[in-house]
Formats: C-alpha cells, structure tokens, sequence
C-alpha cells in the first residue's frame, strides 16, 4: 500500500500511536541496519579523505574519499528519513494569503492619504527634494563612469604601424626577404610592440609568403606586397579573436572562434561565415638593407565593427 | 525543604516534561516568542514529488560554490602583473604569464587538495546552471508560476541571469588562453552595441583591450558582488516559497486549498540533509574522476594566439551558436558601423529570450484571462499551448547550443563547415517551427488516451445471488476499504488430483 492512497490527516492533535506516525517500512530493523552499515562505510570514507590529505595523496583519491563519504552519509540520512520517519502522508490547510477588504482599503488609506496629502499640500518641497535626488543621481554617475576608464577617442581607428615601421616576429627579430619559404606564415608585429598588451591584441599581423613574386590582392594594391610577401590583420573583424589557422591548399585564413574564412589570394575577403568584412592589407616594402617594412598604418580600423568606425 | 530539592528526581520535575531542551526553549520563547512560530515552521508539510528536488539541486550546488570558492580566494591571486613561471608543474617552467593564470597553475598543483577544490568549483558551477534551467522547466510545464508565483518566476528567471553571468567571470579568471578569448569575444560584443558601445567597453576594460585592469574587476564582481546579489535574491525567493507555500499536483485529497506531504521536523530535515551530502558527494566525484578546464594544457593568454575547437561552458552555447550561424550583415554608411552580425545574436536575442522568459506569465494571464489563485499544478499535456512554446522555445536553445560545436559536428562527421553551418542554419530555424505542431498534437493525444495521468483504481466486481455482475469503482483510499471487501490474495499454488496416482499434489502456478 502506497503513501498516495491513504487519507492524508493534519499532524496537529494525532495521537502518538497513530499509524500514520508509525515508519514506512516494512521491515525497519533490516532498514536500520543497511542504514547503519551506509553510515560506518562513510565515517571511514570521510576518515579516509582525512588519511589523504594528511599525507598529500593524489587529487583523486582525495575526491574519491570526501565523495564516497558524503555519498554514503547522504544516502544513509535520506532513507532513515524516508523508511524511518513518519509515513504520514499529512497536510497542512493553506491560508488565503489576500487580506479582507477593510484591512486592504485602510493600508491604501494610509497610504495615499495620510502620505499623499502630506506631499500634495507642500508641492513645492516636493518638486525641489526630488529634483535634488534626481540631479544627485545623474552627477552620481559621472564620476562613477568616467572614472572607470579613458575615453575611446580614435585609439580604436588606427594601430601603432607607422610609415616605416620595421616588420619584427615575437621575439622582437627583424624580418628580412629571405626568412619566410614560400607557403609559410609568421605572426609579426611593429618594432617595439612585440612584448606590449597592445601590440600583442592590436598590432598583430599575419605575413604570408605566396610563390607568386608579383602578387597583387585587389586593384591599387599592387605595390602593397614585394616579393609575395602579403600581410593581414591577424585581429578578426567578426569579434576579434586572432586568425590564426592557415590553410596553404585552399589559401585561407581561418579564425578558430567563429570559423569565418579569409581567401588570402583576393585581400582576405571572407568567404565563409559570420565575418562582414575582410582583413584589413597592411602595406609593406623592402628597404635598401632587405628588410621588411611598412609603408603606412592599415587603411581602416582593424578588429570588429564599433558606431565610431568610418 | 532544600534536601528535597536535591534529589535527582526533583531537579528533572522542576524542568517540566521536555527536560533541558524544553527549559531552553522556554528561554528562548521569553526573549523572542518562538514557541507558536517555530511549532507551525517544524508542521510546514513538503510535498513529495522528485521534481522539487530539482530547485534543491540549485541550492545545495550554490553552497558547495560558496565553500569551495571561498578556499580558492585564499590561494588565487587576481592580477595581470607579469610573472616568470617556476612552480611545480615542469611543462611551464621558465613562461612568462599573469600572477592570475601562475596563481592558478599553483593552487592546482601545490596546493593540497587544491585541484579538487578547483574541479569542483567548476563542476558546481555546471550543475547549479543546469539545475536551474531543468527547475525553471519545471515550473513553466507545470505552471507553478501562475498567481499568485510571478514575482517568485521573475526573481528565479533573474538568479538564472545572475548565475550565467558569475559563471562566466568566473570561467574568465584564470586568464589562460582559452578564458582569455572568451574575454576578447565579450569586449568585442560590448563594443557592437551602437553609440555608446565604445564608451562602455572602455569603462569596463579601463581601456582598449586588453588592459591590465580586467582580472582584478571581474574578481571583485564575481567573488563579491554578484554573489551578494545571488544571496539576497535566493533569500527572497526562499522567503516566498515560505510565506505561499508549495504547489502541488493534483491527487488524493490535495485541493488548492491544502499542502499534502511530509512535515518539515523531523522528515524533510532528514531527506534534505541527506540530499545535500548526495549532491556534495557527486560534486566531489566528478571533480576527482572526470577533469574539467585543464588550464595548464591551454596555456597562458596570449592575444595573438589561439587554440582549435574553442568553446565556453555549456551555459554560454547557445551565445556562441548563434555568433556562428548569424549571416554577416553587417551595416555601414554615414560614417558609422553597426555590427549586426555581433549586435543581433550576442545583445538582441539573448535580450528577447529572457524579456519572453519574464513577462511570460502576463502573457499566458492576458491570453487565457485566468486571475484565479492556483496552488495545484497542471499536467503539461493538459495545457498543450503552454507546452508547446515552452518546447519551441528549448529546441531553439537546443539547436543554437549543438551550433556552438559546428567546428566539432564538421570533424566528427566528416563534412564541410559550410554544410554544417548551413544546415545548422535550417534547422534551428525548422526545429522549433516544427516542435510546436508535434508538441501540441502529441499533448492532445495524451488527453484522449483513458485514464491517461490518473492513477488506476480498481474496480470491485460482485456476483450477485441470481449471478449477475455489478462492478463498481473501489473507494478513493485503501484505507477506507471496509474489511469484509478486503481482496483475498493470489494463491501461488492450486491442489490437483495428481493424474497417474490419483493423490493430489501441488501444481505451482507461474504469476
């Protein structure tokens, strides 16, 4: 006979020798002891976990032992409660919450009239207080804002590639013509920035080196990478993760975050996915010594799309 | 007169009945009048039903987040200051890395018991964002949050807000690579908002990202200030759950106007305890079997660097699923950008989906015009309009949660990314298009179905002297069965005369 088909009684005035009062076991001394052996398994599991800590043992028998312990313990209170305790099944009469309509028309009245007419007949006080806390409220959050950080200004709009900057790798080594084997690619970055936060999230830069000596990515471009060497933002413009898987076969720029894809062969134009725009060309020259420099900052804003971007 | 008083005996009459307890608590009832209060809260009646364990899975992984949080803020060092590793975990030695990934590195291999605390930090978190969410579903199919509950939905639907949010500056501050990126994406979202996106993401950053400021403002929040918001609203939604007391589903002699189940002392303390030990010891399980957020294997942040299948908890999928499917449209002119390929997917939708989640009961209240007070719950088949948004809007979060792993779907089954992203496309649209018709239909098939929900009584049948057959449906409660109608049980075995001897035996019958 199950709990849900008995009549449910209230606890109050149930005599103690009530059966509803009584365990819901059959057999409580078989409960009992299944119960007493959970609780010694988990004291010594717990003693256990105590044992491993004492003597700095590996995380998981550590896990293993405060686990099992307060597993056993646990399965051992929740059946002495459910086998053990009173079967019941009890009930409890609710109370209308809502209270009666005198009782609710004298909490308005107090309210809107003892309050609301102390407010009404000084309008003028009124006004100012809550001007005052209003304009206190406004001029609180101008320190609290401005305070937290600088002001965007234009630092979005350009990176710390400048006419002439030297093409340096992580390492803060100038690339030279030669260094780069055809089909292969460096993260670079201007010197000077290659151990900075900022060169590293904004001024990194991808140099590929394409067979093709007198490549071009799109029209005006034509001087923009000598000798094959072709370089993009590694900042992706979907939300800014670094490009940084290169697939030489296809000639495409992967950004591991959100799989949109760059064709390297057309200015990085996205080909797939969720990116809206291409990544930005960095141009670049060869200076008299073989070393490769920038001719200018990129010509838009690197990264994701922000209002301000032009 | 006083050689009585010393005795024994008189010194337990002079206690009353209840001995030292019962003089203690006269005491008490003295200083505070406890006594008539704290006698209905040892009365307050539990429903018994497995699905209110679910809300008490939240709780309890809440406690063990406070626990075992509070151990790792004694050994985590929020800060972006540059450090050179030399610590015990030899792959690192001699890595340049923030004292906040270093700091982490330590308390997971030096510290004693600190990578389990670590696991089961993250593991708890996992559990008390899922149990949430399983709880929350709950509610809805049943519609416990009908009047008088909105305000109790509307908190519950909030400490969900709260809980993805603390979930992910927690996840954040290892400032390992894959947590670093995770930060870089919500900088980027922050700056997608148009006009004052800019503004607030340098407020927030102090700066273009990714400043040094981050790590230290996030552990603020995430240790401190979230978590005392998290408090204060479990407070309240406990304190509601107290003063309008459970629902519960129809049944013998549950009305809307009773609670039937087990009284809170000494029952309900036993099963709950209990529970809370289950729930600690299975935290503790998975945080010693089964890793979670290896940071070490990702290494430290690096902007300029990545690793392949980056994915966040599972709580922020369905962010990150829509990032991927979302078209590229993006709008420019005028000198401005809006990015709407961030800007819908990252802000507006997960805006719609929780604005949807809070004013849903004054939607379904304006549909259905029902401003009754209801205490018992529906069975989700009963009300298969509710049931049916309700699983439209899962198979979307679904399906926007399977996107986040397009990267993964495209490896594992040997396809293009394109054809999984465009299929992904399709069908989080299909999906839930779809999932409404069934879900509706399949509702009102269960309506039909006899007896469908009810638990089965059974008839009694009697032959009456002339052999006819009366069947009449047996009482509500087997206690009220008179004794005389009590069914005679089964016999397990039938005497038979045996066929060759002529004797009778005992054929055992197969039940």
């Amino acid at each position: 006979m199950t709990d849900e088909h008995r009549t449910p009684v209230s606890l109050s005035g149930l005599s103690s020798n009530d059966p509803r009062l009584q365990p819901a076991a059959r057999n409580p001394e078989l409960v009992e002891r299944v119960i007493s052996v959970c609780f010694i398994v988990g004291t010594l599991c717990l003693a256990g976990f105590g044992a491993c800590y004492w003597i700095d043992a590996q995380p998981w028998k550590l896990g293993a032992t405060l686990g099992g312990g307060l597993m056993f313990l646990g399965i051992g209170i929740v059946a002495w409660g459910k086998y053990l305790m009173p079967r019941g099944p009890f009930v409890e009469e609710r109370h209308t919450l809502a209270n009666s309509d005198a009782d609710r028309q004298a909490f308005a009245a107090a309210i809107v009239e003892r309050g609301g007419s102390v407010v009404q007949r000084r309008k003028l006080l009124g006004g100012l207080l809550g001007g005052g806390m209003g304009i206190f409220g406004v001029v609180v959050m101008f320190p609290l804002l401005r305070s937290l950080g600088p002001l965007p200004k234009r630092t979005l709009q350009h990176t710390d590639w400048r006419s002439g900057s030297y093409v340096v790798d992580q390492s803060g080594r100038r690339v030279e013509v030669g260094d780069l084997a055809v089909g292969s690619i460096e993260t670079v970055f201007p010197e000077g920035t290659e151990n900075s936060d900022r060169g590293q999230a904004v001024d990194q830069t991808v140099l590929i080196r394409v067979s093709n000596e007198a490549f071009t990515t799109m029209k005006g471009r034509e001087t923009w990478a000598p000798h094959g060497y072709v370089a993009y933002s590694k900042v992706c413009t979907h939300l800014g993760c670094p490009v940084g898987l290169y697939e030489q076969e296809l000639q495409l720029l992967v950004c591991p975050c959100h799989q949109s894809m760059f064709n390297v062969t057309n200015g990085a134009v996205p080909q797939f996915g969720p990116a809206p725009r291409p990544l930005p060309q960095l141009p670049l020259y060869v200076d008299s010594s073989g070393f490769l420099r920038s001719q200018s900052d990129y010509h838009q804003a690197v990264g994701p799309g922000f209002w301000e971007r032009s | 007169m006083s050689d009585v008083i010393n005795t024994e005996r008189a010194k337990k009459q002079a206690l009353g009945p209840y001995g030292r307890v019962g003089k203690s608590l006269d005491e008490l009832d003295d200083r505070l009048g406890v006594a008539r209060a704290g006698r209905t809260f040892m009365d307050k009646i539990f429903p018994d039903h497995w699905s209110f364990m679910l809300g008490e899975i939240a709780l309890y992984s809440f406690l063990i987040l406070l626990v075992t949080g509070v151990f790792l803020t004694l050994y985590f060092i929020p800060s972006s200051a540059i450090v050179t590793y030399h610590g015990s975990y030899a792959p690192l030695d001699g890595q340049k890395m923030t004292q906040a990934f270093a700091s982490t590195v330590n308390l997971s291999f030096a510290v004693r018991g600190g990578l389990l605390m670590r696991q089961m930090h993250h593991w708890a978190c996992d559990i008390f964002v899922g149990a949430i969410v399983i709880h929350m579903a709950r509610v809805f199919f049943t519609g416990a949050f009908r009047k008088p509950r909105e305000l109790n939905w509307i908190v519950g639907s909030t400490l969900l807000i709260l809980a993805i949010v603390n979930g992910f500056l927690g996840y954040s501050l290892p400032d390992d690579l894959v947590s670093g990126t995770g930060i870089r994406i919500a900088y980027s979202i922050i700056l997608s908002v148009p006009l004052v996106g800019t503004y607030l993401a340098f407020w927030i950053f102090g700066g273009n990202f990714p400043g040094t400021i981050i790590i230290p403002r996030f552990f603020i929040l995430h240790c401190l200030i979230v978590p005392l918001v998290i408090i204060g609203l479990v407070s309240a939604h406990l304190f509601l759950l107290v003063r309008q007391k459970h629902t519960q589903f129809p049944g013998n002699g549950r009305t809307e106007k009773n609670v039937v189940g087990s009284p809170m002392y000494p029952v309900f303390i036993a099963k709950t305890t209990g529970f809370l030990f289950i729930v600690g010891g299975i935290t503790a399980l998975l945080g010693a079997f089964a890793q979670v957020n290896p940071i070490w294997q990702f290494g430290p942040y690096d902007a300029a660097r990545i690793s392949y299948a980056v994915q966040p908890d599972w709580y922020m999928g369905f962010l990150d699923g829509a990032l991927r499917i979302w078209p590229s449209w993006s709008f420019h002119g005028w000198g401005h950008t809006i990015p709407f390929e961030v800007l819908i997917p990252a802000v507006v939708l997960p805006g719609l989906i929780f604005n949807f989640v809070f004013v849903w009961p004054m939607i379904e209240r304006k549909f259905t015009k029902d401003n009754e007070i209801h205490n018992l719950l529906d069975r989700p088949s009963n009300v298969p309009m509710r049931t049916a948004v309700g699983v439209t809007m899962l198979s979307f979060l679904g399906m926007l949660f399977i996107a986040s792993s397009t990267d993964v779907l495209a490896k594992f089954f040997n396809v293009s990314l394109d054809t999984v992203l465009v299929a992904m496309r399709y069908l989080t649209v299909i999906v839930p298009i779809l999932a409404f018709p069934i879900t509706y239909r399949i509702c009102h098939e269960i309506q039909t179905l006899h007896g469908g929900g009810r638990r089965k009584t059974p008839n009694v049948v009697a032959r009456s002297a002339e052999g006819e057959y009366t069947a009449t449906p047996s009482p509500r409660y087997v206690d009220d069965v008179p004794s005389h109608l009590e069914a005679a049980p089964v016999p397990t075995y039938i005497h038979e005369e045996s066929e060759e001897s002529g004797e009778s035996g005992v054929r055992v019958v197969d039940r």
